[in-house]
């Protein structure tokens, strides 16, 4: 399952982050590795970016890049 | 590359290093680097560790900031550089290159360093480590010093320094920088690491593909599927270190920072409180900065007359009254709005609010093509676009942030009041449409829409063609919400302040003297006057004549001459020689137009934009057949030009400082000068057809 179409305040695990790209890149640096559990926070006023919870932190990104994390159904 | 003001930053840096008298030469001093994540808490401990004895500038050819200091512990001492915050050390970003470039001794006159202390938020561990891992990776000795422990423990994450010290095979100790708490252990620690070549055997350090070769580890990234593996490895390893010597207690009870942000990006409120905070910065920008504006105003007036009163008439007492002290003061006066704005810029990047701001208005700034973080920057550009174009530097990637910049000077900045102000109270003063509706003040919204229309199709436009590039990743950090440490906040004011009033000093000091003798030059002998009637008095006859002086000298100067010459370009805007001095001499400042004026129409120049004798002689002012040469349509098109053209030095200035680069100087100013050009010339050759 793509990250964009875990609802709102669940948890679940990350598979594998898709696409060779800087955005991609900056992802995984900041921790969204598979293996991570992540939690879908809550979207922006205008329905973008989102704001994810990971290894005890927030990280906000718009959904065109979280498209490209899969996680665990 | 070097740049001569690269020369002067290293001076600096050294000539404030011999003031202190154990160090006689820098060079060979110990070089000690502090490198970690935004947000840990890496400046409060650069200030705690260096005092007062630091230097700030930039790096050769970037606009990075590059902070210096000297830290002395005991018998010790070392120079140490303070590297801009980082998430990694691969070569993605300006900062992330500069860091790798210090870390590799790859900058300039910096030798490699000894050591490097790494500052990790002891709340967000697993994220902070993964640059501790990175730097391991360069085999300099690594000293981490952990932040926020006490934040850490209460939200239920105890910390086992020890074990994490012996898992890392690096000297761990915990910080309070605020209260000097662990700054001992530290020195000793970290001046123990850089005097010894232990580096540490770590696990994932051994797998072959990471030490093929040292140099190039970082750089040979081209290989993304290998760089991913890197990056998957690092973190398994931190995962590993993570769990055996942090124990995160569960708990139920929502966190401090969740509770705050769950109103401050609430769906509803969340805009209504940007918009509130906005307003209040600006609102508090205008009315604390007007005091002190006015004391600097008439200190340089007083400066002034004090210069007037010491130096002998002559050339000498013009050039520092009219061109020096009033050319740099015109732009020190701002200086205030500048402070403010600095000032609350970082208490919303310390309180964490900043990030909220760019989360909150990501997806309508995404639209033009900007990132979330220029709205500030736009903001702050219809109070003055020097501050709005120098707080651009929250935009991280370079492109972006040009963009920015391009577009900043297009919001009516309060210099641009003036200007108006006088136009509609010449020509449309007491008018209204439906009767009730004032055209001025129709007006004066419609100049405010023009600004902020063109800078967004401009954006638009920009990022589609010389700043083409992907759309920058927004991947963004929401860092908890934190008070901001008043220390680090005032001593970024003022560094950033200061950094201000010495670059732009020396350009906008250049240029003030330049116009100043544009329009002092060549000098007009007084001979020809006549005075006006038989029956006036001494004293009028002398105000009479000064004024004569001066408008004579104005049509006769070098600046009258380029009046002269620019004519024919501007008579189909509907301007004439006159207007077109005051256009050129504008360009030193938007509002200097009302006081060029007054001169050329003799009225004396203490005339403001409201006096009555210049609205009248602008009215009154005929051409050589007799014609009016300002109708109401010559008024809009004027105001319709100074909302686009680029006329003021100090923008100029901060411009070619913060972009390092004249050829982006003079695109902006030569863009927006074509642009003003054109919606000039349309509102006034479509005026004339319409028959106004």
């Amino acid at each position: 399952m793509i990250l964009t179409n875990l609802p709102i305040g669940e948890t679940a695990k990350v598979v594998s982050v898709k696409g060779n790209n800087a955005v991609t890149k900056r992802l995984m640096e900041m921790g969204v590795v598979p293996g991570v559990a992540v939690k879908v926070v809550k979207t922006a006023p205008f329905g973008d970016p989102i704001e994810i919870r990971l290894r005890g932190y927030s990280l906000a990104m718009r959904k065109s890049e979280a498209e490209a994390i899969e996680v665990s159904e | 590359m070097k740049t001569p003001t690269t020369e002067s930053q290293e001076s600096g840096v050294e000539s404030h290093l011999t003031e202190n008298s154990e160090i006689r030469n820098p060079k060979s001093q110990m070089l000690i680097a502090l490198a970690g994540n935004p947000n840990a808490g890496k400046t409060t401990l650069f200030n705690a560790l260096t005092g007062l004895k630091q230097k700030v500038a930039n790096y050769p050819g970037v606009t990075v900031e590059r902070k210096e200091g000297f830290w002395k512990a005991g018998e010790n001492a070392a120079r140490l550089i303070d590297l801009p915050g980082l998430y990694s050390l691969d070569v993605t970003s300006m900062d992330e290159q500069i860091a790798h470039d210090v870390l590799t001794g790859k900058i300039g006159n910096l030798p490699k360093p000894d050591a490097v202390i790494a500052v990790v938020d002891a709340t967000n561990l697993e994220r902070n480590l993964y640059l501790v891992t990175q730097i391991l990776e360069f085999k300099i000795p690594v000293v981490v010093a952990l932040t926020m422990v006490d934040l850490a423990e209460k939200q239920s994450l105890e910390i086992d320094t020890a074990k994490l010290s012996e898992l890392l095979q690096i000297p761990v100790i915990a910080v309070k920088a605020g209260q000097k708490h662990g700054i001992e252990e530290l020195a000793e620690k970290t001046f123990e690491a850089a005097q010894s070549d232990k580096i540490p055997h770590l696990p994932w350090l051994t797998e072959a593909e990471f030490l093929e070769s040292d140099e190039d580890i970082h750089l040979s990234l081209s290989d993304d599927a290998a760089a991913n593996r890197k990056i998957f490895a690092r973190y398994n390893f931190i995962s590993d270190v993570y769990q055996e010597s942090v124990n995160a207690l569960e708990t139920t009870e929502r966190g401090v920072s969740e509770k705050i942000d769950s109103v401050l990006t609430h769906k509803f409120f969340g805009l209504v409180i940007l918009v509130a905070v906005l307003l209040l910065v600006f609102q508090t920008i205008f009315s604390w900065a007007e005091l002190p504006m006015n004391l600097l105003e008439s200190g340089f007036g007083a400066l002034g007359e004090l210069a007037k009163a010491v130096l002998p008439e002559g050339i000498l007492a013009d050039l520092v009254i009219d061109g020096i002290i009033a050319g740099v003061g015109g732009i020190l006066v701002f200086l205030p709005q500048i402070l403010l704005l600095f000032l609350f810029i970082s208490i919303l990047e310390d309180t964490g609010y900043m990030s909220r701001a760019a989360f909150l208005l990501d997806k309508l700034m995404s639209k033009v093509g900007l990132h979330g973080k220029a709205f500030l920057p736009l903001m702050s550009s219809f109070a003055c676009a020097i501050p709005g174009i120098m707080a651009a530097r929250t935009i991280e990637n370079p492109r972006d942030r040009l963009a920015t910049i391009m577009i900043a000077p297009f919001m009516s900045c309060s210099a641009r009041l003036p200007v108006y102000t006088l136009m509609i109270a010449t020509f449309f003063a007491g008018q209204t449409v439906f009767g009730f509706i004032s055209v001025g003040a129709v007006l004066m919204l419609a100049m405010y829409a023009l600004g902020i229309f063109t800078a967004v199709i401009a954006a638009f436009v920009l990022k589609r063609t010389l700043l083409k590039s992907p759309p920058p990743p927004f991947v963004m950090e929401l860092p908890p919400y934190r008070l901001p440490n008043l220390r680090t906040v005032f001593q970024n004011m003022f560094t950033r302040a200061w950094l201000f009033v010495k670059r732009a000093g020396t350009v906008i000091l250049t240029i003030s003297i330049i116009l100043w003798a544009l329009a002092y030059f060549p000098r007009t002998n007084t001979e020809m006057f006549v005075p006006p009637d038989a029956n006036a008095s001494a004293e009028e006859i002398q105000k009479a004549k000064e004024d004569f002086q001066q408008s004579e000298q104005l049509r006769n100067s070098y600046a009258g001459k380029l009046g002269h010459l620019i004519e024919p370009v501007i008579t189909p805007l509907g301007f004439d020689w006159k207007i077109g001095i005051a256009l050129i001499s504008s360009f030193a400042a938007r509002e200097v137009l009302v006081s060029t004026l007054s001169i050329i129409y003799n009225v004396g120049k203490d005339a403001n934009e409201e006096s009555e004798t210049l609205t009248q002689a602008i009215r009154d002012e005929k051409r050589d057949d007799g014609t009016p040469v300002w109708t109401p349509l010559t008024a809009l098109t004027l105001m319709v030009f100074f909302v686009l053209a680029m006329q003021c030095m100090s923008t100029i200035a901060i411009v070619r400082r913060e972009t390092n680069s004249w050829a982006w100087t003079l695109f902006m100013v030569g863009y927006m000068t074509a642009l003003a050009y054109f919606a000039a010339f349309v509102t006034y050759q479509v005026g004339r057809m319409l028959g106004f």
